[in-house]
């Protein structure tokens, strides 16, 4: 084994939303390394969301091929993605990312019950709820909001879970979807920071989108969506943003 | 799998005031349904066994629906009567074990007098097998004392010691008195559920009695025999409206029946309660299927608050389902979530319904009784019972089908990012 397959790679890809005749994703090409941390900066209707779920492997192409992490996205059929998504991806959005009848430190559990890799992954130093705590901990949340109704917590504060949250067991891929949108400037660097430092650690590759392109000093490669996208041009509402 | 049901609980619970009440209506639904069925069903089984132990009743030759009515409802009256030889006869006669001659036509505010024996009180029967029961006092001994059904006496606040007098006829004005020859209250009976409960109940004699200077249904201008003085008189019956009949061998009734239509003496009809019961029930059986409708409309009001309940409670969801969507649920965990939540809501509001169905029995069955004369019995859920709730939850299941279909679509449509 010599070649190590990219984390993501879009060939051709082609998607419409169904009862649409115009496509709102056209990408030639699109590839993501393993450990890389790539800025896509997406105005909002640059066919974002639509990107996303097709990361995600909850939007299937008409035509073109998705592969994520070695798998082709078609081919493995909607269970495989969603049990891919699972144990491979976490994602974190721009705000309302918590069960809010969960607690903080439950919310942070939850990938560990939908994927026994996840789970494997978050215990190998030490239980469950110890790395739960542990990210949270990294990421700057007291102990005493942990046992809280997510929904008491202020946005920032939920921001954080939910990084925690995407962070746990250790992903092989982040996808962010402009998740320092509803943090006051001070704090979007604070969290752009924590996100960068735990990737590293977990050599996780990281998608980052966001309109916001202060941000993209930060990243390894930047991308404009409106630029990989050939359909940005005939978007229309369906992307509104949040 | 596993992991999204227990979300799903976890979910419901935060929204359990909104579910809790949809679950109280579907369970209050419930047991309307259920209370209305046993209703009817003890209603027609109290009406069909409103005389029990009875093989025959006998009267003048007329329809057998209208002899029940005027016999054991007291409604309407005989247009004939039997001779009081006749009714000799018939209790002579070698197959009948007993026979209790029955005599009406008098009233007291609105309830029927019936003149009889005191043989009656042991010998009617009504339910399985049920004899009438003394709540207190006794039956009569002498010309002048009565014994009245247990609604009578509620009613009227009558109580044991009590005069009472009777008027001539049926109705409840412009009635003649018998004002005077009071009666005196000796005896007053348990409720039955029955026609016993709106009966005053005399002795022949005593009817014979009141009507002695009577004829062809008017007093007999300036002619007053008092009360104590009726003793001098004759007080043997001629004349009686009805009687029931009880055989030596049941086997006996088809044979029994024949001789009585084909009485010598004059025209006379015999009918065999159970049967004529059921026969008359069929007539006004229209109204316990429009209940049953009225009750099955009321659990389609149940359900569908449910359904709009938790339609509602999606759009809110939205966000909560793409969350789940991303965590790596697929569609498919979607709509069994939301189908389940409202199955388990449709479950749990029919099983409670079921307990307040045996509260009300147990707790209400006397209540009722006493103050409706409704028959709500308490017992196991019978089969037809167990069939109705399979149908409730079973448009239970279909109802949460439309929540969980919704869903489903909500998801593919949304993704990840709800559009909220």
């Amino acid at each position: 084994m010599t070649i190590v397959p990219s984390a993501i790679e879009l060939d051709q890809v082609v998607y419409r939303w169904p009862g649409q005749k115009e496509p709102c994703l056209e990408i030639p090409e699109l590839t993501v390394a393993v450990g890389e941390r790539v800025f896509l900066y997406g105005p909002s209707g640059s066919g974002k969301s639509t990107l996303l779920g097709v990361l995600g492997g909850v939007n299937v192409p008409q035509s073109g091929r998705v592969t994520v992490l070695g798998q082709d996205m078609k081919e493995i059929g909607a269970r495989a993605r969603d049990q891919l998504r699972a144990s491979h991806i976490g994602f974190l959005f721009q705000q309302f990312n918590l069960l809010p009848w969960l607690s903080a430190i439950e919310n942070v559990l939850l990938p560990g019950t939908f994927s026994a890799v996840r789970k494997a992954r978050a215990t190998t130093e030490r239980p469950l709820r110890d790395e739960a705590a542990r990210l949270l901990t990294h990421l700057d949340l007291a102990p005493a909001l942990w046992g809280k109704p997510s929904a008491e917590l202020s946005v920032g504060q939920q921001q954080r879970v939910a990084a925690a949250r995407a962070l746990i067991g250790r992903p092989e891929i982040l996808i962010a979807d402009e998740p320092t949108s509803a943090l006051d400037a001070a704090r979007q660097l604070a969290f752009v920071d924590l996100l960068l430092r735990e990737c590293s650690a977990a050599k996780t590759s990281l998608v980052f989108v966001s309109h916001d392109d202060r941000l993209a000093v930060h990243f390894d490669r930047h991308l404009s969506l409106s630029e990989i996208n050939r359909a940005a041009a005939n978007l229309e509402v369906r992307d509104v943003p949040l | 799998m596993m992991p999204i049901l227990k979300l799903a609980a976890r979910s419901a619970w935060a929204r359990r005031l909104t579910l809790g009440v949809t679950l109280f209506s579907i369970a209050l639904s419930t047991a309307m349904l259920l209370s209305v069925e046993r209703i009817r069903l003890d209603a027609r089984q109290s009406f069909t066994q409103s005389v029990t132990g009875v093989d025959l009743v006998v009267g003048a030759r007329t329809g057998g629906v209208q002899l029940m009515l005027y016999s054991v409802f007291h409604v309407g009256q005989a247009t004939n009567n039997i001779d009081w030889k006749s009714f000799a006869t018939l209790a002579t006669h070698p197959a009948v074990a007993w026979a209790i001659p029955l005599s009406l036509g008098d009233s007291h505010r609105g309830f029927a007098v019936l003149g009889t024996t005191s043989e009656y009180f042991s010998r009617f029967q009504y339910g399985d097998g049920q004899s009438l029961q003394f709540r207190a006092g006794q039956s009569f001994a002498n010309v002048f004392e009565t014994v009245i059904g247990s609604e009578v006496a509620a009613k009227l606040s009558y109580r044991i010691g009590d005069s009472i007098t009777l008027s001539h006829g049926m109705g409840n004005h412009g009635l003649i008195e018998h004002a005077d020859k009071p009666f005196h209250l000796v005896g007053i009976l348990e409720p039955t559920g029955t026609p016993v409960d709106r009966t005053v109940h005399i002795s022949l004699e005593a009817m014979t009695a009141l009507h002695l200077e009577w004829i062809a249904g008017a007093p007999v201008r300036g002619v007053m025999i008092p009360q104590n003085l009726v003793q001098k008189f004759d007080l043997r019956p001629k004349e009686i409206t009805s009687a029931m009949i009880g055989l030596k061998s049941r086997s006996d009734v088809f044979r029994m029946q024949r001789f009585v239509n084909e009485f010598q003496g004059e025209p006379l009809l015999a009918v065999m309660p159970g049967v004529a019961l059921d026969e008359l029930w069929q007539t006004i059986g229209m109204v316990e299927r429009a209940l049953l409708a009225i009750s099955a409309l009321v659990i389609i009001v149940g359900l569908a608050g449910l359904v709009s309940t938790m339609l509602a409670s999606l759009n809110e969801r939205r966000r909560e389902l793409a969350i789940l969507r991303a965590l790596g649920a697929g569609p498919r965990d979607i709509f069994l979530m939301l189908s389940i939540e409202g199955l388990l809501v449709t479950t749990a509001g029919t099983v409670l319904g079921v307990g307040i169905l045996f509260v009300e029995t147990q707790v209400g069955a006397g209540w009722l009784l006493e103050h409706l004369g409704v028959v709500i019995s308490s017992r196991l859920l019978s089969s037809a019972e167990l069939g109705l709730l399979s149908v409730v939850l079973l448009t239970g299941l279909l109802a949460s089908l439309v929540p969980g279909w919704r869903a489903w679509r909500m998801s593919l449509a949304d993704g990840l990012t709800p559009r909220v």
